[in-house]
């Protein structure tokens, strides 16, 4: 009975909140997303089609993972516009709702193109939900960033063109083969927007520097979309178990090392997405159930973490773990739902990460991946480390930092009591997410079993034993962990300073004679074309100011014209 | 009504001509000519939509009106198909459109004891430009050529109030216009001689009997009257580097003149291009070198206007320059000869009058506000002025050629016709000159949001007719990017009866 992608009600929708003030933008805030989350659930099976272009391009169409990506980022919307209420920003949730729209949009498609189309757009929404928290620091974050997504948008375009060249169809197909140069451009467009290192470190950059509302959204959408075209597109591409691994022990690495919370908290997204990736990687139905269930979970206690890392900066102003601590005194409730995102992320029992995350280890161990097991439960003991003891110690606890900051207002604190309940609502019954699932009876026991069971002793025991070695490593090495004001590399380093000091240091000296040429590429040419393309009049000496054809010139130059017509047709 | 319907091509003339005539009778002073012009204009865009219906009913035959019942040899026919149907369509729209802006923007730069002769002359224009498109004889072709001509000439040197230089920018115009219009006389002078006939089929098979009995083989005359017109029509529709007069002419012009001329004047300069080239010498006459000459001067017309473009410093000079390299891609287009390259000019016709309408109309509510339109005066109104900033915004992706905007239609039209021929060069061309416009798009746009701006004093939005003006172009584009199915049948069965003429 739905008609259109249920995505659109939120992008259409967003123009007319930028249009409203007041108790309207409070209501069509939390009324749009309320109404995708219908028509998510509304839509039928049945296949939506237009004509473009001579393409019939697939609008509607449920895939298999369909049902949990879309779901999820309904609901992350309607609680992410609920944070964000009191706020009143203006230009960042209209363009987050954009963001939020294509990237439901892109679960629904059915083609290539369709996909490509909403992928772009949720590129433009989320530079314009970085741009729109003000700073200086957003602003040149946002310009890196929509640089990376634009450079990724071309090469995957190159992939599409390049596979409709080969194959004369836009249909989703599993590429896993990697067989040609196409599958192989495609792949590496998702990968970047998946932020697999080498090509990560626009996520680390960008989304902390986003308002504290933003940062939230910012979390779900990118990099799960991504999860969800690698699983349509390149399940069971073995390559991804080992970028899943990197990813995963990448992520732990900067986030142990990173000062400010909100940072920590965008590593961890890189370590928890690599634990996808690598289940996408493996490629049984029992992985991608586990990588589909783990980005549900994921969604929510990375927003509910951020939400509580934004209540802290918007109550205090201050991002870094050297200026925060004690604040448990008087945010009590961001405390508590902080606690649970913690634990929910370190897969504690009785939370969501606890039913999840292992059907994705459980699938590596299943398929004799010994060397993968091992590398993704040292990343679950690190996640416990960084994101799972680390962010709450420095933030609430520790040593006093004397800030006395209230809890924040009260639509804050329920969308944070509202996904701090999601945690817990899947960590004991997980069933009805189970269900949704791209590949609901792929049980342990025959097809009528349950999908998976997470409250084995063997399990439970197994998860006591890692989460009490990293909590007992933590604290004997907290003098080690002590946070200090540093700045941490990451491989945007290459490109922002090192090329340019191999230049200096180690090149320098050899190609010294080259120096005018050098100069002339880097100081005077773009001079030269700035002058070129800025005709400043009061700037330029006046004989050089270019003078417009007269009406003479122009004539003459009209009847040379006539004879070249009639010389070219005598010829 | 019904008994209307036999009129409708004449109808279509004459309702701006009387309109036209009545409004220089209107007070001078209050809204009242406005109104009338609206009202007339309005009326227009009903008249066109029902031809365009009567067209579609049976779109095989053309509808034929004989002015007076004189046979068409020897009165006026005026001819009615898909194609001119739709050009028809096109310039009322923009016309009403237009006409709707024009409130705020005319009393604010036309002194209040003329706004009647404004409107009026205004009027006249729009009717040549109507009455071109209508009519198959070729000396009233010529006829209301000069009526949009003189009309327009005036229209553009009223900007002399708020710059002086509106003066010498018309009078350029004049002169090379004047030019224009007299090779567009003297070839079909030469044409008349050789077949005794001013209607247009009528020539046309008169051409093709001479073909048929061998005298036409080598024949000069023919070959003169052709590079005549071509020059002519090229002047008209301002092909580079013929061009010369319009960077200073929609520059100096007032805004909503801006606006109207910039988006129908060379359309219908474009049209009679088709007409021309395709309907009257098609098969009759290799025009091929003419075609790859005009090849040459569309693509070189892109590359160079488009830098010329992001060098600029004014936005409606910036828009100007713009609008020669668009109409590159449209002689590019064109000039293929092929079923995608001529569909994609007539679609480009309608989608850069659908964008450049709305960029000039938000450039011109920047001149009403800031009182002119440099660049400097664009700092930080992204904050200042959203709505207007916005539709500005959207049509220059529209420029662009970004997917989802009209402008990405026709440019999949043009390389997917120049890639059909197997010219590849024209496609890398026309994606040269998307980057190109990219450049000179983000200048424009980098200073209206990025740029801070040291003045404190609030600048109001621009007036509400202004914006709905604007705003009904802005989504036109957005329309017709999405649903490309709208214009794309009709283009390519308009570019189908164009090119059956020329095989």
């Amino acid at each position: 009975m739905i008609e259109f992608p249920p995505g659109l009600i939120l992008i259409v929708g967003a123009f007319a909140l930028a249009a409203t003030r007041g108790l309207g933008f409070r209501v069509l805030a939390l009324l749009l997303p309320a109404l995708t989350l219908a028509a998510v659930w509304l839509t039928t099976d049945q296949v939506v089609q237009i004509g473009w272009l001579g393409q019939a391009l697939t609008l509607v169409q449920k895939n298999a993972p369909t049902m949990v990506f879309a779901t999820i980022f309904a609901v992350m919307t309607l609680v992410g516009a609920l944070f964000a209420l009191n706020m009143e920003r203006r230009v960042e949730l209209p363009a987050a709702f954009v963001y939020a729209g294509s990237a439901i949009n892109v679960t629904f498609a059915g083609d290539l193109l369709t996909m490509f189309i909403f992928w772009e757009l949720m590129a433009v929404g989320s530079t314009v939900v970085i741009w729109s928290a003000g700073t200086a620091e957003a602003e040149a974050s946002g310009r890196r960033y929509v640089n990376v997504h634009l450079v990724g948008g071309a090469v995957m375009m190159a992939g599409l063109a390049l596979h409709f060249a080969n194959t004369g169809s836009l249909a989703l197909t599993n590429l896993s083969n990697l067989d040609d140069t196409a599958s192989v451009l495609i792949l590496l467009g998702v990968l970047i927007n998946a932020a697999a290192p080498p090509f990560g470190s626009w996520l680390p950059d960008a989304y902390p520097a986003a308002s504290a509302s933003g940062t939230v959204f910012l979390s779900a959408f990118t990099t799960k979309t991504a999860v969800y075209v690698l699983m349509v597109l390149f399940a069971g591409t073995k390559i991804l178990i080992w970028i899943g691994c990197g990813m995963a022990i990448y992520g732990i690495v900067y986030a142990i090392l990173e000062n400010d919370m909100r940072r920590i908290l965008a590593y961890s997204i890189v370590n928890q997405v690599g634990f996808m990736v690598c289940g996408i990687g493996i490629g049984t139905q029992m992985a991608l159930n586990g990588a589909a269930a783990h980005a549900f979970a994921h969604i929510i206690y990375k927003a509910l973490l951020l939400m509580s890392a934004g209540s802290v900066l918007y109550m205090t102003g201050k991002r870094k773990c050297t200026e925060l601590g004690g604040l448990y005194r008087t945010m009590p409730l961001t405390m508590i739902c902080g606690t649970i995102g913690a634990l929910a992320i370190s897969s504690f029992p009785a939370t969501s990460g606890f039913t999840t995350k292992s059907m994705i280890t459980d699938a590596a161990a299943h398929e004799h991946l010994q060397t993968a097991w091992l590398m993704l439960e040292a990343a679950s003991a690190g996640v416990f480390l960084h994101a799972g003891i680390k962010f709450p110690w420095f933030v609430f606890f520790q040593r006093d930092s004397g800030l006395r900051p209230p809890d924040p207002p009260l639509n804050m604190k329920a969308a944070m009591v509202l996904f701090a309940a999601a945690c817990l609502g899947i960590g004991l019954y997980p069933a009805p997410l189970y269900a949704i699932l791209p590949f609901p009876h792929a049980g342990h026991d025959g097809p009528d079993g349950p999908l998976y069971h997470a409250y084995t002793a063997e399990h439970l025991i197994y998860q006591f034993q890692l989460l009490l070695f990293a909590g007992f490593a933590f604290f004997a090495l907290l003098k080690v962990l002590k946070r200090t004001e540093t700045i941490t590399l990451d491989t945007d380093w290459t490109y922002r300073t090192m090329f340019p000091r191999i230049w200096i240091v180690v090149l320098g000296p050899f190609f010294g004679w080259l120096a005018p040429a050098h100069h002339f590429v880097i100081s005077t040419l773009p001079t030269l074309i700035r002058k070129f393309f800025t005709d400043d009049p009061f700037g330029v000496p006046p004989h050089l100011i270019r003078r417009r054809l007269g009406v003479g010139p122009t004539v003459a130059l009209i009847t040379l014209f006539l004879a070249a017509l009639l010389v070219i047709n005598l010829l | 009504m019904d008994a209307l319907i036999p009129h409708l091509p004449v109808l279509l003339v004459l309702t701006p001509l009387f309109g036209g005539l009545l409004a220089a009778l209107m007070p001078r002073r209050g809204p009242a000519p406005w109104m009338w012009s609206l009202l007339v204009t309005a009326f227009e865009v009903v008249l066109a939509l029902w031809m365009v219906k009567q067209v579609q009913r049976s779109p095989q035959e053309t509808i034929t009106y004989l002015i007076g019942w004189w046979p068409a040899e020897y009165g006026i026919a005026y001819v009615i198909d898909a194609l001119n149907a739709y050009v028809i369509l096109v310039v009322a729209l923009l016309a009403f459109v237009s006409t709707l802006y024009a409130k705020s923007s005319v009393e604010d730069e036309i002194p209040k004891d003329r706004h009647n002769f404004f409107y009026s002359i205004w009027l006249l224009a729009i009717c040549g430009m109507v009455g071109i498109c209508a009519t198959a004889d070729t000396f009233n072709i010529y006829v209301l050529l000069e009526i949009s001509s003189l009309t327009v000439y005036t229209l553009i040197a009223m900007g002399k109030y708020r710059d002086r230089r509106a003066l010498t920018a018309s009078l350029k115009y004049l002169v090379l216009g004047s030019i224009g219009a007299t090779f567009i006389l003297l070839g079909i002078g030469y044409l008349l001689m050789l077949t005794g006939t001013l209607n247009m089929p009528d020539m046309h098979e008169q051409l093709m009997l001479m073909k048929a009995k061998g005298t036409l083989e080598g024949n000069r005359t023919v070959l003169v009257g052709f590079a005549f017109i071509t020059v002519g029509l090229g002047l008209k529709m301002a092909m580079w580097p013929l061009h010369l007069w319009l960077p200073n002419a929609y520059t100096f012009a007032p805004s909503a003149v801006s606006a109207l001329v910039a988006s129908t004047a060379t359309k219908v300069g474009v049209y009679m291009a088709f007409r021309f080239i395709f309907t009257l010498f098609g098969t009759v006459y290799d025009s091929s070198a003419t075609l790859a000459l005009m090849a040459f001067c569309g693509t070189l017309g892109i590359i160079v206007s488009s830098i010329r473009a992001a060098q600029a410093n004014n936005v409606k000079k910036i828009l100007a320059y713009s609008s020669v390299g668009q109409l590159g891609y449209i002689v590019v287009g064109f000039s293929m000869a092929n079923e995608s390259g001529v569909a994609a000019s007539v679609i480009h016709i309608l989608n850069h009058a659908v964008t450049k309408g709305a960029m000039f109309m938000a450039c011109g509510a920047v001149v009403l506000r800031m009182g002119n339109a440099d660049l400097k005066s664009f700092y930080g109104l992204g904050r200042r002025m959203p709505a207007t900033m916005a539709a500005f915004t959207v049509g220059g992706l529209g420029l662009i050629g970004m997917p989802l905007t009209s402008g990405f239609i026709s440019k999949f039209y043009l390389v997917s016709g120049a890639l059909h021929d197997g010219q590849w060069w024209l496609a890398l061309v026309v994606l040269a000159g998307s980057l190109i416009s990219i450049v000179y798009v983000w200048r424009v746009i980098e200073v209206i949001y990025f740029k801070k701006t040291d003045k404190r004093a609030p600048v109001a939005e621009a007036p509400f007719t202004m914006l709905i003006a604007m705003w009904i172009l802005v989504s036109a584009s957005v329309v017709l990017g999405v649903d490309a199915e709208l214009t794309g049948r009709l283009a390519e069965f308009a570019a189908r009866a164009l090119i059956g003429g020329a095989s």
